[in-house]
C-alpha cells in the first residue's frame, strides 16, 4: 500500500505557542485512519496544515507525492483533498440543492468557464447524495436553517459531491443526534469501500472512532505520542495518561 | 539652484514638524475610533462628520465672541451626548448585527450629518481666529504657529487624561472587559447596553476636542469630514487596536507625510495622496497577509 | 411561464413607447434607465457577492471622462477644447459626432473593465470594514486626482461635445440618447439574467454566504470575484460615457465621480428594491427615481438630509428590501413552497 498523504516532521507554532511538533504520519491509499488526542492537542491545526489554511513552519506536506504545504487553499482542494469543519461551513442562505451543485467540480475550470452553465444532471446527483445522507426531504430547505447536525450532514454531502481522493473530517458525529450515530459510522465506512476515499477523522467518540478506522493517530501537547491499530491505541499507557491527565 | 539647496533642509524641517504636530490630531481622533472599534466592532464612517461638528460648536463660541480655545471643553460635553443619543437612536440597532448593516448605515450618518452642518451651517469655508501668535524657530526660517502647538499639546493632555480614566475608573474597566469578551462582560453583570453607549460617546467627545482644534488651527467645512474618518482609520490599521503609542506614532507619521506630500505634489492633490496612501497601505497589508495565507478580515 | 413572457413583453413595449407617452419626460426617463444599470452592477457586489462596493462610482466617472475625450480627442486637440471650455471653434459633422460617440462608448466600458481587472486582484483580496473602506478611498481618489489633470478641465470639468447642425433638433437629440439608454439597461439586465443563471452566480452567493468554505472546496474565489467587477465597470463605464455626454458637461466631483449622488444612489436603489435579486434593484431604482423626481422639490433643500435618513432608515429597517418583503410575504411566487411535512421530518440514516 502506498501513502496517499504523507506528513513528514511539520512544526507550526502561533507566536510562542507550540501547536504542532515535529509530526510525521502517512496516511495509505484507501484506509480510515484516526487523529485523536485531547482538546487543545493541535488536530485541527494539523488539519489546517495539510490543507493550507496557514503555512508550517518546517517540514513537509505531501498529497500523492505531490507538496502541498506551499500551495494555496484552493489548489490543493482541486487535487482532490478536501475537509469538513469543526464548525461546519455551509451557504446558508442557499437551499441544499443548491449547496450541493455549487460543490460539484466543474468540468472545465479556466476563465472561459466562469459563465458555463450548470448541467441538469448534477441535480439528480445531489438528490442522490442527499438521499445517502438522509437529507432528501430537507433538500428545497435554506441551509441556514437546518440544524447544527443537520448541517454536520449536508457538508459530508457537499464534500461527497466534489468527488475527492481523500477526506479530512472534523469531528463527524458531533452535534448529531446519538441515533444517528451508528448510521454515520456506516455511511462513512461505505464512502471508503464504495467511493474509494480515504478518510482520515478527527475523533472524540471512542466507540466511532475505535469501530471505523484502521489505525489511529494520537496526539497531545502538539506531539504525535502514539501510532497504531485500535487495540493497541486503547491499550497505550501514553494515550491513557493524555486523556486522563496523569503525571 | 543655490537658492533651493539652501532651502530643502529647512523645507524638511518645516514640513516635519507641521506633520508632528498635526499628526496629534488624526491620532486624537484615531484613538477614538480604535476605542469604538475595539469596543463594539464597528467601523464609524461617520467619525469625521463628528469632528466636523465639533469643530463647529467651537466656530460658534468664536462667533459668539467667546475665545474658540474654551471649545475644546464645551465641544467634548456637547459632543458625548450627541454621541450617546445616536448611539441610544440607530447604532445599538445595528451593533450585533451583520458588517453590511452597520457599514451602511454609519454611511448613512455621515451622510446625513453632512447634509445637515451644510443646510444649518452653511457651505462657506469657516475659520475660528485664536490670535494666538505664532512661534519663529531658526533665525526666522522656520514659523509655528502657536494654535498648533497648543492643538498639539491639548490631544496630548486628552488622550493621556483619557489613558488614566480606562485604567483607574469603574467605567473604563467595564468598558475594556466588554471590548474583550462581551458575553462573558455582560454575563458578569457589566450593563453592556450603557458601556456600549458611554464608549460612543466618548468617542464622540474625543472627535469634539480634535474637532475644536481643527477648527482654530486649520478650516471647515461640512464635506471635508470623510478624510479624517480615512484618516484615522488607517492609522488604526497601521498601529492596530489597542496599541496607543502605535496609534500615536503613526499619527504623527501620517501627519508628517501629508506636509511632505504637499510640498512634493501640491496642495491639491493632498486629499487624494491620503486616499491613495489608504489604498496603498491596504494592498500591501493584504499581499503581506496573502503570503501568510490569512485574510484582512 | 407564459406570463413572465407576457410582463416582459409589456415591460419592453412600454420602454420602446415611453418617450411618446411621456414626452417631457424623456430626460427624467433616460436617467431612470442609467439608475437602473448602476443599481443592477452595484448588486452584482454588493447584493450577490456581498461586498459593499462604495467605489463603483469610480467607473462611471472614468467612463464619463473617456467617453468625452475620445469623442473630442478623436478629430480635434483635446487640450484646446477643454481650455476654450468646447467654445464654438470646434464643431462636430454628424459623422464625426457618431463615430466619435460610438468608439467612445465602447472605450468607456472597455477601459474601465480593464481597470478593474488590474485593480481587482489588490483590492478584492480585502474583506468587510476594509474592502468598503478601500473602495470608498478609491472613489474619492479618483475625483481628487480628475479634479487635478489639466488636459480634462482640472476643477473646472469639461464639455461634451454638442449634439451637431443640421440632423434634426433637439428632440432627436433626447430620443437618441434615450434609446441609447434604453438599450443599455436592456442588454444589462439580460445579461445578468443569463449570469445569474450561470455558475458565476451560483459562485457569487457561495462567497456572500461563506467565502472560505467556497475556497475550501476548491472554488478559485478570485477569478469569479474578479469577473464580477470587470462587469460591473463594463456597464457602469459605458453608462457614465452615454450620462456625459445627456448633461452635456463633466465636472470631477458633482457629475463624474458623484460620490454624494449617484454613489449613493446606487446603494440606496439595491438596497431598497432587495439586494441579491434580480428584480429588486430594477424596482428599487425606478421607486427611487419616481419618489426623487416626484418629491424632491417638496425638500425645500432638505433633500440630501432626507436621502442620509432614508439610508438609515431602509438599512435598519428594511435591509431586505421590497423583493424581500415580497419574499416573506408570498414565498410561493418565488418558488419557495416549503412541506411543512418536510421541514419537520427527522433525519433517518438505516
Amino acid at each position: 500500500m502506498r501513502p496517499v498523504l504523507s506528513v513528514e516532521q511539520v512544526y507550526k507554532y502561533f507566536g510562542g505557542v507550540r501547536a504542532n511538533e515535529n509530526i510525521s504520519m502517512q496516511v495509505e491509499q484507501g484506509s480510515i485512519v484516526g487523529l485523536i488526542g485531547p482538546n487543545g492537542s493541535g488536530k485541527t491545526t494539523l488539519f489546517n496544515s495539510i490543507v493550507g489554511t496557514h503555512p508550517i513552519d518546517k517540514g513537509s506536506i505531501k498529497f500523492e507525492n505531490k507538496e502541498v504545504s506551499t500551495l494555496p487553499i484552493p489548489v490543493i482542494a482541486k487535487l482532490g483533498l478536501l475537509r469538513t469543519f469543526q464548525q461546519t461551513r455551509i451557504y446558508g442562505k442557499l437551499n441544499c440543492i443548491d449547496n450541493m451543485r455549487i460543490s460539484a467540480k466543474p468540468a472545465k475550470d479556466n476563465l472561459f468557464s466562469v459563465f458555463s452553465t450548470i448541467p441538469v444532471e448534477l441535480s439528480d446527483k445531489a438528490e442522490n447524495l442527499l438521499n445517502f445522507v438522509g437529507l432528501y426531504q430537507k433538500r428545497k430547505l435554506r441551509a441556514g436553517d437546518l440544524s447544527f447536525g443537520q448541517q454536520k450532514l449536508l457538508e459530508l454531502a457537499m464534500a461527497l459531491m466534489n468527488e475527492p481522493k481523500m477526506l479530512l473530517l472534523d469531528e463527524p458525529t458531533a452535534g448529531i443526534n446519538p441515533t444517528l450515530i451508528n448510521g454515520i459510522i456506516d455511511r462513512l465506512i461505505k464512502v471508503n469501500k464504495e467511493f474509494g476515499i480515504t478518510l482520515l477523522v478527527i475523533e472524540h467518540n471512542m466507540r466511532v472512532i475505535m469501530s471505523l478506522a484502521q489505525k489511529i493517530f494520537c496526539l497531545a501537547h502538539g506531539e504525535l505520542i502514539a501510532e497504531g491499530a485500535p487495540e493497541k491505541i486503547k491499550n497505550d499507557k501514553r494515550v491513557i495518561n493524555a486523556y486522563l491527565g496523569a503525571q | 539652484m543655490d537658492l533651493l539647496i539652501f532651502q530643502i533642509p529647512i523645507l524638511m524641517v518645516q514640513a516635519s514638524l507641521d506633520g508632528i504636530l498635526l499628526g496629534t490630531l488624526f491620532a486624537l481622533i484615531a484613538y477614538g475610533m480604535a476605542l469604538q472599534w475595539g469596543v463594539m466592532n464597528i467601523i464609524n464612517i461617520a467619525q469625521g462628520e463628528l469632528v466636523i461638528l465639533g469643530g463647529y460648536i467651537a466656530y460658534f463660541m468664536y462667533v459668539a465672541g467667546i475665545h474658540p480655545a474654551f471649545g475644546v471643553i464645551v465641544s467634548p460635553i456637547i459632543m458625548y451626548f450627541i454621541g450617546w443619543s445616536l448611539y441610544k437612536t440607530i447604532i445599538f440597532r445595528v451593533v450585533d448585527r451583520d458588517l453590511f448593516i452597520s457599514i451602511l448605515a454609519t454611511f448613512g450618518i455621515s451622510i446625513l450629518t453632512q447634509q445637515l452642518m451644510n443646510f444649518i451651517f452653511g457651505s462657506d469655508v469657516v475659520v475660528a481666529q485664536s490670535n494666538f501668535g505664532t512661534t519663529f524657530l531658526f533665525n526666522y526660517m522656520v514659523t509655528l504657529p502657536n494654535a498648533k502647538i497648543f492643538a498639539a499639546a491639548i490631544s496630548i493632555i486628552f488622550a493621556v487624561l483619557l489613558v488614566l480614566y480606562m485604567r483607574r475608573s469603574k467605567l473604563g474597566r467595564a468598558i475594556r472587559a466588554t471590548a474583550q469578551n462581551a458575553r462573558a462582560a455582560k454575563i458578569l453583570g457589566v450593563d453592556t447596553e450603557s458601556v456600549y453607549a458611554a464608549t460612543f460617546g466618548i468617542n464622540a467627545a474625543l472627535c469634539g476636542v480634535a474637532g475644536s482644534l481643527i477648527a482654530i488651527t486649520f478650516t471647515l467645512h461640512p464635506y471635508v469630514g470623510l478624510p479624517y474618518t480615512v484618516r484615522s482609520f488607517m492609522i488604526v490599521i497601521v498601529a492596530g487596536l489597542g496599541n496607543l503609542p502605535g496609534v500615536a506614532l503613526s499619527g504623527m507619521g501620517l501627519g508628517v507625510f501629508e506636509e511632505f506630500s504637499d510640498y512634493i505634489f501640491g496642495t491639491e492633490f493632498r486629499i487624494a495622496a491620503v486616499f491613495l496612501l489608504l489604498v496603498l497601505i491596504l494592498v500591501y497589508r493584504r499581499f503581506k497577509l496573502s503570503r501568510k495565507r490569512e485574510y484582512l478580515k | 411561464m407564459n406570463q413572465k413572457i407576457i410582463l416582459y413583453l409589456c415591460l419592453l413595449a412600454f420602454g420602446i413607447a415611453a418617450p411618446f407617452l411621456f414626452p417631457a419626460f424623456k430626460l427624467q426617463i433616460s436617467i431612470m434607465w442609467i439608475l437602473v444599470v448602476l443599481s443592477l452592477t452595484w448588486d452584482v457586489q454588493g447584493g450577490q457577492m456581498g461586498y459593499n462596493t462604495f467605489g463603483n462610482i469610480m467607473f462611471f466617472g472614468l467612463g464619463m471622462y473617456i467617453c468625452s475625450s475620445f469623442q473630442i480627442g478623436l478629430f480635434f486637440p483635446l487640450a484646446e477644447w477643454t481650455a476654450s471650455g468646447g467654445e464654438k471653434t470646434f464643431v462636430h459633422t454628424p459623422t464625426q459626432f457618431f463615430q466619435g460617440f460610438f468608439i467612445g462608448l465602447i472605450l468607456a466600458a472597455i477601459i474601465p473593465a480593464i481597470v478593474a481587472a488590474i485593480i481587482g486582484y489588490g483590492i478584492l483580496g480585502l474583506r468587510g470594514h476594509y474592502f468598503a473602506i478601500c473602495t470608498l478611498g478609491l472613489g474619492i481618489a479618483a475625483g481628487e486626482f480628475a479634479g487635478g489633470i489639466e488636459l480634462v478641465g482640472a476643477g473646472q470639468g469639461m464639455t461634451s461635445p454638442p449634439w451637431p447642425k443640421g440632423i434634426g433638433d433637439t428632440e432627436l437629440r433626447s430620443e437618441f440618447f434615450y434609446y441609447i439608454c434604453f438599450l443599455l439597461m436592456v442588454f444589462t439586465f439580460l445579461f445578468l439574467r443569463w449570469a445569474y443563471s450561470t455558475r458565476f452566480g451560483l459562485v457569487l452567493n457561495a462567497i456572500r454566504d461563506n467565502e472560505d468554505k467556497a475556497e475550501a472546496m476548491g472554488i478559485n474565489t478570485m477569478r469569479y470575484k474578479i469577473t464580477g467587477w470587470v462587469v460591473s465597470a463594463f456597464f457602469v463605464g459605458m453608462a457614465g460615457g452615454l450620462m456625459g455626454n445627456m448633461i452635456g458637461y463633466i465636472e470631477p466631483v458633482e457629475t463624474a465621480f458623484a460620490g454624494r449622488t449617484f454613489g449613493v444612489f446606487m446603494v440606496l436603489m439595491a438596497i431598497l428594491g432587495g439586494k441579491g435579486t434580480l428584480w429588486g434593484p430594477v424596482i428599487g431604482a425606478i421607486a427611487f427615481h419616481i419618489f426623487k423626481e416626484g418629491f424632491w422639490t417638496f425638500f425645500l433643500g432638505w433633500q440630501y438630509v432626507a436621502l442620509g435618513a432614508l439610508i438609515v432608515v431602509v438599512v435598519i429597517f428594511f435591509p431586505e428590501g421590497i423583493m424581500g418583503w415580497l419574499r416573506e410575504k408570498y414565498p410561493e411566487r418565488f418558488g419557495e413552497i416549503i412541506d411543512e411535512e418536510d421541514r419537520k421530518a427527522q433525519v433517518e440514516l438505516k
